[in-house]
């Protein structure tokens, strides 16, 4: 290859990968500044002492939870009566809410809930974020796992009809088995974009709820400290090992 | 028989209906009517919402999105091409490292924003360097200003730009550049008149793919910009929030996701198939 290809590649990988290594290296400094003075943990126990901090992180990590577990139900579903039956109009709803930008999901989130504060009584909490966050995560498990079901053969479902399967049991039992792979990693693609999301939940939350990208937001808007560069070591390390495994199953499907 | 299925597509259905479909219907209402005087929407229909976009102000706003969005794209096209050009030519290396360019890409984009911060600020590792090497005597202004959030877009949509790339340059046969060679094409002539045109529909797509998040894109102006630097996204959101005048926000949604559409539409007409 030639050389300055390699050069300019090399100099790329470290543009992608440099600014992160040195916040995880930082956060392991026992100084404030960006002076390195020796190994600590400081930073990783006053965020483990921040009551804020906790509480925001299990707010995230339950309201991902609950959204990937909707989003996947439905959208593995989804999936397998597109492979069976196409639908032009899912299909553009699908695209659609995949495309539109962060902001405008998030102020048309906020317009219907507050239509339905003003005619229903719905107050903004959790259950409003977890509802947007299952109608974004939607569209990414539909198209993950449709993608992997049309790599699949559909006269496999159709022998086991012939063999005297239900419909319903020839999915559970012939096509399901093989679509598993795909779809634990169509659902831990959900979960990173739901618990890494800040655009949209900041919109929806309403003043009580507040999650864990909401307070480092907070926090990196006055400027940042060491403890947002630990929180923010902790979450790239948790989010990018789970993507690797992911993209470990769907290699081995 | 149909039954089943029909069943399986009405819980996304309905997601969409409610998630999607209605929210949008509510923006599209409001986008015709009056801010009310303390902020909420009221009933006089009118089309001054719309009338607005053309305001100097606003419209200047609109344009420098489109701006930022095109420079953004055409610097990661410009750093993407090498990259993707190098994995296509790295032999069994080929898996890792396209890993690793996806890896940054998931690892959630607010703390990638937020490192950059920590490089770029007065106190950052790049001033703190700078001044004990004693460079500067005066930490420089790298954070807050368009530069830093042109920076971020690229760093944050790169990964978006490389796989198509690369996705097109691998499917071109290493026999077209012998033959050129053969021809007498030199190294960049063969360059620009086989690899550079056959990479067209990648360039398109990552073009798209790059562009579109760019021109929508509210959190790295933000965080990078320290609110200097309005673009299309940080003025819905102003609307939705601190100048509580929704239907002019509502109005500004709509605007910016029909070019959004009329974009993927454009697309989708020349290639014959779908983007996604």
């Amino acid at each position: 290859m030639k050389r300055w290809l390699i050069l300019s590649a090399t100099l790329l990988y470290a543009f992608l990968h440099a600014p992160l290594l040195v916040l995880a290296l930082f956060s392991f400094n026992a100084g404030r500044f960006t002076v390195w003075e020796g190994f600590s943990l400081r930073w990783y126990e006053e965020a483990w002492r921040d009551a804020r901090l906790i509480e925001s992180a299990g707010n995230s990590l339950w309201i991902a939870a609950a959204a990937t577990a909707l989003a996947t139900a439905a959208g593995t579903l989804c999936a397998y009566g597109l492979w069976k039956r196409g639908s032009k109009l899912l299909m553009t709803g699908l695209t659609v809410s995949l495309v539109t930008p962060e902001i405008v999901t998030g102020v048309s989130l906020l317009a219907l809930f507050q239509w339905l504060f003003r005619y229903a009584g719905l107050q903004l909490g959790m259950h409003t974020v977890i509802l947007a966050h299952t109608g974004f995560c939607l569209a990414f498990v539909a198209l993950v796992v449709l993608a992997r079901l049309r790599t699949m053969d559909a006269v496999l479902e159709e022998a086991a009809m012939d063999l005297g399967a239900h419909e319903w049991e020839a999915f559970r039992r012939v096509t399901l088995p093989m679509l598993i792979p795909a779809v634990i990693s169509a659902a831990l693609l959900a979960f990173t974009i739901s618990f890494d999301d800040y655009v949209i939940t900041s919109l929806v939350a309403g003043v009580d709820t507040e999650t864990l990208p909401m307070v480092l937001y907070a926090m990196a808007r006055r400027g940042g400290s060491p403890v947002v560069n630990a929180i923010s070591t902790v979450i790239a390390a948790v989010l990018g090992a789970g993507i690797l495994a992911s993209e470990a199953l769907r290699r081995k499907a | 028989m149909n039954r089943i299925r029909n069943l399986a597509l009405a819980p996304a259905a309905a997601l969409l209906i409610a998630t999607v479909a209605v929210p949008f219907a509510i923006l599209a209402t409001y986008a015709f009517r009056s801010r009310g005087t303390y902020g909420g929407v009221v009933s006089p229909w009118t089309l001054e919402n719309w009338q607005r976009l053309a305001d100097p102000l606003y419209a200047g706003i609109l344009a420098r999105s489109f701006l930022v969005a095109a420079v953004s794209t055409v610097l990661c096209l410009v750093l993407a091409f090498p990259l993707a050009l190098a994995i296509t030519r790295s032999g069994r290396w080929k898996n890792l490292l396209l890993a690793l360019v996806m890896l940054p890409f998931w690892t959630s984009l607010l703390i990638r924003t937020y490192a950059w911060m920590f490089l770029l600020r007065d106190t950052g590792l790049i001033n703190t360097w700078l001044l004990r090497a004693g460079l500067i005597s005066e930490p420089l202004p790298l954070l807050y200003n368009w530069g830093a959030v042109i920076l971020g877009l690229v760093y944050a949509h790169l990964p978006f730009m490389v796989l198509p790339l690369y996705a097109a340059l691998e499917r071109q046969e290493p026999q077209l550049l012998e033959a050129a060679a053969d021809l007498g094409a030199r190294e960049w002539q063969a360059f620009w008149r086989v690899t550079l045109p056959l990479a067209a529909p990648g360039i398109r797509s990552g073009v798209l793919l790059v562009f579109i998040p760019c021109l929508g894109t509210y959190l790295i102006p933000d965080l990078l910009g320290g609110g200097k630097t309005i673009l299309a996204g940080t003025l819905i959101q102003n609307q939705f929030t601190s100048a509580r005048d929704w239907p002019f926000g509502a109005a500004l949604s709509l605007a910016l996701m029909a070019v959004v559409l009329v974009l993927l539409w454009l697309e989708a007409r020349r290639s014959q198939e779908a983007l996604l």
